[in-house]
């Protein structure tokens, strides 16, 4: 197939049609509106519904909706919007109701600004709602791999039953890169729900779904069969990329754009002679884990770098457990670090401990 | 000959309601149960049930269903029509889930012409929650949260919905009624089989207001509480019919 010139954005709202996604809910916020316009011109011409919402709460429970009837869904928003929709987002979890959310990280805390950041790590990979759960986070570095997770995000959530991120971020959003789309997933073909949607209980029982149960005991029964559903994803969908690690003395850590940035930096630093691999997850949730601790046997220092405060560094420390130094170097607020910088930071540091 | 005059309508799933004596919840889940029957729409509704009293209603209907969030059963309501327009969707709700957390979902999905249904129960209270002031709760009207009585100052002005909704182009049709006598549940039942039509023949939005009672929260027994209701509601919430684009049958 040929390549095409695409933006981020609309790279992903192609994805998902060609996923065989005909529902999409959105409200403008930016940097992410062109994923609901392109939404709204190409969908009518796949027989799909667009809808502009009031809110980003009424976003969330119409995706909730139409989920519940067994078909493909989709919205996607930026950091503030994304806060909106945890309500909904965790009853969808507790529901098991398949859906893809995209959300376009921006500079935060609070209004923040629309320049890119990966200040909603926290959010995305460690609940962000209320209640015990997790969703499927996809961290895309470029536009082909947006296209392909995005993909992989429908496919996921329908095999899980389970509300699936992906987890992107401004300048992925809006860089314009050449692409090689799927083909059209045929509809027919596409998994059936029809054992739990809501789809007319015609000669049969009715179909309930909900996120409740007044009575503990059941609802802990609802929690475990939760509980058993992530671990079985934990130990199946783990996903992580490792580049010229094999001889590396020192692995960076990085996810999204800045594993982008960061392929750059390990390649400056081969051509001085030193030996820089870097180590990105693919899946921030599940979090690769157990290569990443394989990985501190054979390396002298970790280098994570995030443009938020250090919030995959947690995860970082915790797969590596204090058997190797783990570095860090950030931008905030929407600044993006140049390779330089990093690299800079990066000699500091290891001069620092030679 | 016997004649069969009265029977569990097939569209009430037969589980024994939760409400408390004198409520009127149970009287409305009966007149939707039986107008669902009569348009033989059963294997082809969904309801979406509130937070509330009445979020066990998914329970006592005999058709699919789910408990939408806090005021968002039109949203829900919206996204299940949406991807599914030959299937029928209404959403059954109370004051402060319609009327306060959920206003904006209710107005923009009137105001779109969902074709979905609601069902509005106005008892001027937080009933699930234990009696705090609704939006709907009169002035003077002493509530947990109100122990001096509503104080518009304070307070702010009982919330008329149909009032508010019927300047929405979407809407198909629009009512308020009560159910405190035999004479009113039938004109309840005739609003709410029209809210259904409106749907069901593509015209747009339709939504009852059904003023009820609450005894447990009124503190009072169920009869002074209809009582109260024809008193106090009638003169702050007038019955009527707003909106009608369907038209009547043959």
């Amino acid at each position: 197939m040929e390549k095409v010139m695409v933006k981020g954005t609309e790279a992903i709202g192609e994805a998902a049609i060609r996923a065989g996604c005909r529902h999409f809910f959105g409200y403008p916020i930016t940097p992410q509106s062109e994923l609901p316009e392109y939404m709204s011109k190409r969908l009518p011409e796949v027989d799909g519904v667009f809808l502009q919402t009031e809110s980003e709460v009424a976003t969330v429970n119409m995706l909730y909706g139409a989920a519940c009837t067994g078909t493909r869904v989709m919205t996607s928003t930026s950091s503030p919007g994304f806060s909106l929709m945890m309500e909904g987002v965790s009853y969808m979890a507790c529901a098991q109701l398949p859906a893809v959310f995209v959300n376009v990280v921006r500079g935060g805390p609070g209004l923040g600004d629309i320049q890119p950041a990966q200040g909603d790590y926290w959010q995305a990979t460690k609940g962000g709602g209320h209640g015990d759960y997790k969703l499927i986070v996809l961290a895309p570095a470029t536009v082909q791999e947006a296209v392909d997770l995005t993909v992989l995000a429908f496919d996921l959530a329908d095999k899980y039953r389970t509300p699936t991120l992906i987890l992107a971020d401004g300048l992925l959003g809006q860089m314009m890169e050449p692409v090689e789309f799927p083909e059209f997933r045929d509809l027919s073909t596409l998994p059936d729900h029809s054992s739990w949607a809501m789809t007319g209980a015609k000669g049969r029982k009715p179909h309930i779904i909900t996120s409740f149960d007044i009575d503990p005991y059941i609802l802990e029964k609802m929690n475990l069969e939760l509980v058993k559903k992530y671990r079985e994803i934990e130990k199946n969908e783990v996903r992580w990329e490792e580049f010229k690690t094999e001889d590396a003395d020192i692995v960076i850590t990085a996810f999204g754009t800045v594993a982008r940035i960061a392929k750059s930096v390990v390649e400056m630093a081969r051509k001085d002679g030193l030996k820089v691999g870097l180590f990105r997850p693919i899946t921030v949730w599940p979090f690769p884990y157990e290569p990443l601790k394989k990985l501190a046997e054979k390396v002298d220092l970790f280098f994570d770098v995030e443009m938020n405060m250090g919030q995959m560094l947690e995860d970082v420390k915790l797969a590596i457990g204090g058997e190797k130094p783990v570095a860090f170097y950030s931008r905030m607020g929407g600044v993006v670090p140049t390779p330089n910088e990093i690299y800079e930071a990066l000699k500091k540091e290891f001069g620092r401990r030679e | 000959m016997k004649k069969l005059l009265y029977k569990m309508p097939e569209s009430l799933s037969g589980k024994e309601f939760t409400y408390c004596p004198g409520c009127h919840h149970g009287i409305v889940h009966r007149l939707i149960a039986e107008v669902i029957d009569e348009l033989g729409i059963r294997e082809k509704t969904l309801v979406v049930a509130p937070i509330g009293c009445s979020v066990f209603a998914y329970q006592f209907f005999n058709m699919d269903g789910t408990i939408a969030a806090h005021g968002r059963a039109p949203a829900v309501a919206t996204g299940m029509k949406r991807a599914r327009p030959d299937l029928y969707v209404f959403t059954y709700q109370g004051d402060g889930d319609l009327a306060a957390i959920g206003t904006a979902e209710i107005m923009h999905a009137a105001n779109r012409g969902e074709k979905v249904t609601t069902i509005f129960i106005n008892n001027a209270i937080y009933g699930m929650t234990g009696g705090q002031m609704a939006p709907t709760t009169l002035l003077g009207m002493k509530t947990t949260t109100t122990p001096y009585g509503r104080d518009a100052q304070k307070d702010g002005y009982p919330m008329h919905m149909c009032e508010f909704l019927k300047e929405a182009k979407g809407v198909a049709y629009l009512a308020r009624t009560k159910v405190t006598t035999p004479q009113d549940v039938e004109k309840t039942k005739k609003a709410i089989k029209k809210a259904f039509l409106a749907q069901v023949k593509g015209i747009g939005f339709g939504l009852v207001e059904v003023l009820s009672t609450c005894p447990t929260n009124w503190g009072m027994d169920p009869i002074s509480a209809m009582k109260w209701l024809e008193e106090n509601m009638i003169p702050e919430y007038p019955l009527g019919v707003f909106i009608d684009k369907v038209g009547d049958e043959k």
